[in-house]
């Protein structure tokens, strides 16, 4: 009788929580499905958030390196416009005038240790020819020796003796001679 | 058919280059100084006995190298008294009266098929004047045997295209028949002409011509400086130092293969190359152990022997003709001079006193005298020092000299100079009275060097 009235129960409680169950939606396997919907939204929202902060750092870096570059460049340009180095008639010291230039090149070299120059070294036209290769090269070694004493790399320079081969200003003339006895650091 | 055009503009292209070149660094000459203690004479124009147009007038090239021997003082063509083409038809008194001791004649003969024959005769009128006083000229007509007053003459046969070398020929024998030195007019010069740095692609050109400077020819352009041309003693090469790499270096250059070899590349100068007495060796310049010194190469097997060792610049070696020593600037005094350096003991003597600097030192063929560049009052000479009494003798009044190179028969330096702003090449002779200008026609023109003697 106990069972009877069980039994009966249960055939009333199943129908009931049959109606129930359709009437209060989702299954467990449905929750499930949901719940890894949502987690793998966030994930790819999580993602996406990471790319674009790496991005973010990317692009940061490679505007810093980009603005690095163009400090380089700005501070090479003005190093290019002060790249002459003048000398007194048949000497081969470095005039202090030009310390200050010379500094500012040895300091970038430093810097940029990638970063590779020639120097000329030239002459006027009195005197022969290859009197004047050994005395340009002599002009170029003293700018040498000055960056070196600076603490740039000597992996970092090669030096060159035009001699009088190629005046800055050709003729004769006390200005020409000036001109052309130089030393000229070229960037390569 | 593309190519076929490409290869042709090329070829035209080249052509018209070549032209160009021709063209503008052609050098002139202006003789300056020295003309009246030169020896008048008169070289009559030749005979010519053919059909056609004579391939070229021997008498010119004569004339031109007699005077720019500075020995001789050729008579114009306008003041001859008579046009004799052999010794035979020759009035000896109409020349002794008119100055003139000695007389070059001749005539040309076409034998066809471009050959040509030349006779050529050197006469002394002045010993011609006297036999035909003394009535011992004329033998029934004909020229006695042993004529006294026939100094030189020769008979040659050539082709048209040999006609100019074989003017030179004459004018060899002719001069060293009266002068008693080797003539050295079949000799060459190379040089460097620097053209407008601005707008010409590549500037630097090394050439070579006859000593006169006809038979131009660009053996190398390049938009990097050229320097030093030495010649090799059988004249078929020159040594010299290329930028072309950015760098000096020196090459070997066969001037009829146009074949090079790049024989150094050492780090920092390698300069100033003069080939030995021999053609085996070269002596040079080389800064890789610190600072110029000087050093001799063998040139087959590329070995390297150090001369000088000293922390002053050592540069611009020069072969005794002995081929055992070597003059070479130095600033191991202080201020330049020339030194002298036994490569046998490596004893090393100082030459040159006089003056602020003496530079570029060659010894002359004859081993006697040095000739340099003296700077005295900031002025740059040419000038020449007795080896044996040390006495200096300056030679030009021309600016900013550099660059001399001798003749190969010690009678002539060509050297570079300034005139008018530009650099020209300057002819002055071993004595200083005979100075002339070789001016190129456009750009710079320097370092030139004198052949050897050429067969």
């Amino acid at each position: 009788m106990k069972t009877s009235t069980s039994l009966r129960s249960l055939l009333i409680a199943v129908p009931v929580m049959t109606l129930m169950a359709c009437s209060s939606g989702p299954s467990e396997a449905e929750l499930a499905a949901e719940r890894n919907r949502v987690a793998a939204e966030q994930a790819a929202a999580q993602q996406a958030a990471e790319q674009a902060n790496q991005e973010q750092v990317r692009l940061e870096a490679a505007q810093r390196l980009q603005q690095a570059q163009e400090i380089a460049e700005q501070e090479r340009d003005e190093l290019m416009s002060m790249q002459t180095v003048y000398f007194d008639f048949d000497r081969a010291t470095i005039k202090a005038d030009f310390y200050n230039v010379l500094d500012k090149h040895a300091a970038f070299l430093v810097k940029n240790m990638d970063q590779t120059i020639v120097i000329e070294g030239h002459t006027d036209s009195r005197g022969t020819p290859e009197y004047n290769i050994a005395l340009g090269e002599r002009r170029a070694q003293a700018v040498e020796t000055y960056f070196l004493n600076a603490g740039v790399s000597a992996s970092q320079i090669s030096v060159v003796s035009f001699g009088e081969e190629k005046p800055a200003v050709t003729g004769t003339s006390e200005y020409a001679f000036a001109q052309s006895r130089r030393a000229v650091v070229v960037y390569k | 058919m593309k190519k076929y055009i490409s290869q042709t503009t090329i070829l035209i292209i080249s052509i018209l280059l070549c032209v160009a070149i021709k063209a503008h660094a052609q050098l002139n000459i202006v003789i300056t100084e020295g003309v009246d203690n030169a020896t008048p004479i008169a070289v009559v124009p030749f005979g010519w006995e053919g059909e056609g147009i004579l391939p070229g007038e021997l008498s010119d090239v004569i004339n031109h190298d007699l005077r720019r021997s500075g020995r001789f003082n050729p008579m114009n063509m306008s003041q001859m008294p008579q046009f004799p083409r052999d010794i035979s038809s020759v009035n000896y008194q109409s020349w002794v009266d008119k100055g003139i001791n000695t007389i070059v004649v001749g005539k040309v003969k076409e034998l066809g098929g471009d050959r040509f024959q030349i006779d050529f005769q050197l006469i002394d009128t002045q010993a011609g004047s006297q036999l035909e006083k003394s009535g011992q000229m004329l033998l029934d007509g004909q020229l006695v045997a042993g004529q006294s007053q026939l100094i030189a003459g020769r008979t040659l046969t050539v082709t048209g295209r040999d006609f100019r070398q074989f003017g030179h020929r004459i004018s060899d024998i002719v001069y060293e028949k009266l002068t008693g030195q080797r003539g050295a007019f079949l000799t060459r010069i190379a040089y460097v002409a620097v053209r407008d740095r601005e707008t010409v692609a590549r500037p630097y050109q090394l050439v070579i011509a006859d000593y006169d400077g006809e038979n131009e020819l660009a053996l190398l352009s390049s938009k990097e400086p050229l320097m030093s041309p030495s010649w090799s003693p059988d004249g078929n090469k020159l040594a010299y130092v290329s930028f072309e790499n950015g760098k000096p270096q020196i090459f070997i250059q066969d001037i009829y293969t146009m074949s090079r070899v790049k024989l150094t590349d050492f780090p920092g100068i390698n300069g100033a190359p003069r080939f030995s007495p021999d053609g085996k060796k070269i002596a040079m310049v080389l800064s890789k152990d610190g600072n110029p010194d000087i050093y001799v190469m063998e040139i087959a097997t590329r070995q390297l022997t150090r001369v000088t060792r000293h922390r002053a610049i050592d540069t611009e070696p020069s072969w005794a003709p002995n081929g055992k020593e070597l003059v070479f600037s130095s600033e191991r005094g202080g201020k330049p001079q020339i030194y002298r350096v036994n490569l046998e003991t490596n004893r090393i003597k100082r030459l040159t006193f006089e003056g602020d600097m003496n530079l570029g030192g060659t010894i002359t063929p004859d081993g006697t005298e040095l000739v340099v560049v003296n700077r005295t009052n900031g002025n740059y000479h040419i000038a020449r020092q007795n080896l044996n009494d040390g006495a200096m003798q300056v030679l030009t009044t021309t600016f900013l000299d550099e660059s001399p190179s001798i003749a190969p028969n010690g009678s002539m330096i060509i050297y570079s100079t300034l005139h008018e702003g530009t650099q020209v090449l300057s002819l002055v002779s071993l004595d200083g009275r005979f100075k002339a200008r070789l001016p190129g026609v456009a750009g710079q023109i320097k370092a030139p060097s004198w052949s050897p003697f050429l067969r």
